[in-house]
């Protein structure tokens, strides 16, 4: 087991935003959490990242303790979180927004190593390596903030609501890369609005609503509940 | 003509120290959003030390002025840790009134009979001055000193911030602190950094202030302070290059109104200019309005 959640309680001053989740990601996997809007899905994720303290409930992430470790350290064990809205360097460039990307990491050849795959993955980026930041598309920031998340060569790579505000194209191209990268050995936590889309490059699922999980499985399946269905594929139940 | 270029020199000597008394006020603002308003009493704990460590503990002036620097970087670090650090994501006021307390703090602290005392001091000169005559201009040496100086300091600063990691650490702290966070950059410690680093500077500032201008007294910080902030705020605050060009107009504006209009206008125009900047140009002459893109 890569990363265990355990009883997750997490308040915003006196609002309980998590409830008491409970979840776990295995290695290779690609895990999706989906849910409405406040349901909790970006809070689980800062909380995971070290950006939110969790009043109970325990954290593990390969069998060790993370809890209430600081976010700075927690980029070190090998978990690397690409913040919803992108959170991009606007004042740097795209390469030095990659650069920071591999902030934690000391060997210069090993991060050579990681840009050139990086831009390969994506080469509009190598394009605009010299660019600032702030003046790329709404996609080609996407892009930017998942190649600077993968540059701390993750064991555990959590994106937060990657398809967001992106074209229906650009929205598949980001899927499919996300496939990809989890096909080449990185495990992902994956939190979108687009439940559709997520259940279709995702292994397994858990839905969240108001700060609790109300049903998890195989994609496939919670693809298959017809209130999952109404509720979050737009379907009208027959 | 000779008269309007060497005032034109004097107003440079002025604009570089200013400016290395803003670059503290831009740096911090960058990283934090914070007026450290006790910045000024850096500077004067910092002209203290310096005159303190050639004119009686007998140091030669570059120890002298490097103990002044470490002394103040260590202060600045302290001063964020205390009065700062609780407050940084409470109300921004909070954190301003904190900073109000901690310059009276220093001023009255520094006036106490047992620390720096209440009194004027005259900094003898460390060196002889020296005039020079360059085409048809007299420079002196201290001029010469604070241009190099300064000009080396503002190299090392733009090497800093834009060649290291450091450096690239702080410009993300000035973005968003838990974007920089998820890079695995501790925030505190780069703040701390930019604490240093800008205390040290005014202490320089604060040495090169007391040859230059040769009497101390605990609240001289005061004045070149708030002239520094504005020059900061001229250039648009959290904007290095800005925080050098809005120190460099204010040492003009200055030494050219004593020199032509009135010496008793020049602090009343320099901060008529803070109010007009503030009206007509808040982000300041080099900073744009934010266009966020989606």
């Amino acid at each position: 087991m890569i990363l265990e959640v355990k009883d997750l309680e997490v308040y915003y001053g006196s609002i309980r935003a998590l409830q008491g989740i409970s979840f776990y990601v295995q290695k290779g996997e690609i895990v999706t959490l989906i849910g409405a809007n406040g349901a909790g899905k970006s809070t689980t994720l800062r909380t995971i990242s070290g950006l939110l303290t969790p009043r109970r409930g325990e954290i593990f992430f390969q069998g060790q303790k993370i809890t209430r470790m600081p976010a700075h350290q927690i980029v070190r064990m090998g978990i690397s979180h690409v913040p919803e809205g992108r959170q991009i360097f606007p004042n740097l460039t795209v390469m030095e927004n990659l650069l920071m990307g591999a902030y934690t990491r000391r060997n210069r050849s090993e991060i050579q190593e990681s840009l050139e795959e990086v831009l390969n993955r994506f080469p509009r980026l190598r394009e605009r390596a010299k660019q600032l930041a702030g003046t790329l598309s709404g996609g080609e920031q996407q892009m930017l903030a998942m190649g600077r998340g993968l540059m701390s060569k993750p064991t555990l790579l959590i994106l937060d609501e990657p398809s967001m505000g992106l074209s229906p194209l650009l929205v598949e191209e980001i899927f499919e890369i996300i496939k990809s990268i989890n096909q080449q050995g990185t495990t992902v936590l994956l939190v979108e609005q687009n439940a559709f889309m997520a259940l279709q490059v995702a292994h397994r699922a858990y839905v969240l609503e108001t700060g609790r999980i109300v049903l998890s499985g195989m994609s496939a399946e919670v693809q298959a509940n017809p209130q999952i269905r109404s509720a979050y594929l737009g379907e009208v139940e027959a | 003509m000779e008269h309007f270029l060497e005032q034109v020199l004097n107003g440079l000597q002025l604009g570089l120290m200013y400016a290395l008394i803003a670059l503290g006020y831009t740096m911090v603002y960058g990283v934090v959003q914070l007026i450290n308003f006790a910045h000024g009493d850096v500077f004067m704990v910092g002209a203290f030390l310096g005159y303190f460590g050639f004119a009686v503990w007998g140091l030669p002036l570059p120890v002298a002025i490097l103990t002044a620097m470490v002394t103040c970087a260590l202060l600045g670090v302290i001063i964020e840790r205390v009065a700062y650090r609780p407050l940084r994501y409470a109300p921004k006021i909070a954190a301003l009134i904190s900073a109000i307390g901690v310059s009276l703090f220093l001023e009255y602290f520094s006036s106490l009979k047992f620390v720096f005392g209440p009194n004027y001091r005259v900094v003898p000169r460390p060196f002889p001055e020296v005039h020079w005559e360059i085409a048809g201009l007299s420079v002196t040496n201290i001029q010469v000193i604070v241009f190099v100086v300064v000009l080396l300091m503002l190299i090392l600063l733009q090497l800093l911030i834009y060649r290291t990691k450091t450096g690239m650490a702080m410009r993300t702290v000035a973005v968003d602190h838990n974007a920089a966070r998820l890079m695995g950059v501790n925030v505190d410690t780069t703040i701390s950094i930019t604490f240093a680093i800008g205390s040290a500077f005014a202490a320089l500032g604060g040495v090169l202030y007391a040859i230059a201008y040769p009497q101390i007294h605990p609240f001289m910080g005061i004045m070149p302070g708030l002239k520094a902030f504005t020059a900061a705020v001229l250039g648009g605050i959290g904007i290095i290059p800005g925080a050098v060009l809005g120190a460099l107009i204010m040492g003009q504006i200055e030494t050219l109104t004593s020199a032509y209009i009135s010496s008793q206008l020049r602090d009343a125009i320099a901060f008529a200019i803070l109010i007009l900047v503030l009206l007509f140009r808040p982000t300041g002459l080099l900073g744009r309005t934010e266009t966020e893109k989606v």
